[in-house]
């Protein structure tokens, strides 16, 4: 698997009242083309810093970001970020987000992709609807569609499925899953849950607390669909709760 | 709550309301303080002359023209300086000092620079009203969350782009509330902004009532015009608020 993005020596601080807050130190990891990579950390370790960093949103005080061996510069298409709390436009039709990202192609082309796409996370017959009339789990599913109908190479992905309940966190993973064995992307997940983590990633990096460094990785060597309930599952979900210092509450 | 006790509610109170003020005026035999019969009749005989509906015509061209003259203003404005943070640091001082400044105020510099035409009344307007829809408009644009335009950026939209489909429609429910309070405030200083010596409008016909004979009844009258009329242009303005496009910002 060749690498997609080569993450070198990134480092990241936000001035505070109380002097620099350092939040990222030395973070190096590669993501190798179509894998989905999965970032853990107890939470406000710097896991969004990251991913923003990685999409191109923020500025790291030092260290590269090569995507494709060029250096990485700004936002672009060719990844799209999936940022927790969602940025379908509200003022727009289901419709009108999936085709906001289209440029070039003629009026009726944009149209058909759209709905392509809005068919593909099952949102048919919801093309028209405003997002304020979508249930949580129906947004999430606008949201990755408005990212899939661009092609993005790459998918940055903040706790996208957080918001919502058990079960529909469940079935987007499926979803999602789906999906990526129909069209290959690389995805970079950011996530609190490794259950979640498990069940979608190649490989999980485990984040210290900060400053946040690559505390540990782990293979997720199990072929899709995952059965979450294996005991070969369960065991690796125990080593990583153990590296994130959860051990003595965890099953 | 049902439909028709919406409706009873506030018909019951106006009921009492009047009662008590015809009561009032019975009890202490006032002279000169009109009952409701008298505003009523008083109202017919503008109608009949046709003189009520010149004074209120006219009194909604100024504060149509203020108005509008003051939408393509300030909400143009409100969006540069919400957009610019230069724009915003240079011109918000300024703006902030203006804006307590009374319309009455602006009447003699008004009279000085546009005469006592139509021209005095209409910069009145404008001037009361062009400042809450550059604050609403600016606040708007400030209030816009970073994730849509991160959104927009990460699909390399052009400039141009970003602002007619996310920044201006983003901030548009605020830009509405902002033309709503406009709106509200131009037909507020109608009666000051006509004090100027014209001779018609619903303000004329107020000052005028009480300096031409003490027609109180008319006076009375000419105020719950101008309170019905009011009442009709903000339901109006009420229906932008039911754009789909706007919806997110208002259901729920």
């Amino acid at each position: 698997m060749p690498d997609k993005i080569v993450v070198k020596d990134l480092r990241r601080s936000f001035a505070s009242d109380e002097g620099p807050l350092r939040v990222l130190e030395d973070v190096s990891f590669t993501v190798g083309d179509g894998e989905v990579i999965a970032v853990v950390g107890p939470s406000g370790c710097g896991k969004s810093t990251l991913l923003n960093i990685l999409a191109g949103f923020d500025r790291p005080d030092r260290g590269e970001i090569n995507v494709d061996g060029a250096e990485r510069s700004g936002p672009s298409s060719k990844g799209i970020l999936i940022p927790q709390h969602g940025s379908v436009f509200p003022w727009l039709t289901v419709q009108q987000n999936l085709m906001f990202g289209l440029d070039g192609a003629a009026y009726a082309e944009k149209v058909a992709l759209a709905d392509h796409y809005a068919a593909m996370v099952g949102l048919k017959g919801f093309e028209k609807s405003y997002p304020h009339e979508l249930s949580g789990g129906m947004l999430k599913r606008a949201e990755l569609a408005r990212a899939l109908v661009v092609k993005p190479e790459i998918l940055y992905m903040d706790e996208p499925f957080s918001a919502l309940d058990a079960l529909m966190n469940l079935r987007m993973r499926s979803e999602l899953l789906r999906i990526l064995s129909e069209e290959r992307h690389t995805v970079v997940l950011v996530t609190h849950d490794v259950e979640e983590a498990i069940h979608l990633a190649n490989r999980i990096l485990v984040l210290s607390a900060r400053p946040a460094t690559i505390q540990a990785a782990f293979e997720v060597p199990f072929p899709h669909p995952r059965k979450l309930t294996s005991p070969e599952v369960q065991a690796l979900r125990v080593s990583i709760l153990r590296e994130l210092g959860v051990d003595r509450d965890a099953r | 709550m049902g439909r028709l006790e919406q409706t009873l509610s506030p018909l019951a109170v106006v009921a009492a309301l009047i009662a008590a003020w015809w009561a009032a005026v019975e009890v202490t035999g006032s002279a000169i303080f009109p009952t409701p019969g008298q505003v009523v009749t008083g109202t017919f005989e503008l109608v009949r002359d046709g003189t009520l509906w010149q004074h209120i015509a006219a009194s909604l061209l100024r504060v149509g023209s203020g108005f509008l003259l003051a939408v393509a203003v300030g909400v143009p404005l409100g969006l540069w300086m919400g957009w610019v943070p230069r724009a915003f640091t240079t011109l918000n001082p300024i703006f902030q000092m203006l804006r307590p400044i009374s319309p009455i105020a602006w009447i003699p510099i008004a009279i000085l620079w546009f005469g006592v035409g139509n021209g005095s009344p209409i910069y009145l307007i404008f001037i009361s009203s062009v400042f809450p829809m550059i604050v609403q408009t600016t606040a708007g644009v400030h209030t816009i969350e970073r994730r849509y335009l991160r959104a927009a950026e990460n699909f390399g939209v052009s400039r141009h782009t970003l602002f007619r489909r996310v920044v201006i429609p983003a901030a548009l429910p605020q830009i509405i509330v902002g033309m709503r309070i406009g709106l509200g405030v131009a037909w507020l200083v109608v009666v000051a902004a006509e004090m100027i010596a014209l001779r018609s409008g619903l303000g004329y016909l107020i000052i005028d009532s009480r300096n031409a004979g003490n027609r109180y009844d008319l006076v009375v009258a000419g105020m719950l015009i101008i309170g019905l009329i009011g009442l009709l242009l903000d339901a109006g303005m009420r229906l932008l608020e039911g754009l789909e496009s706007v919806q997110w910002r208002y259901a729920r």
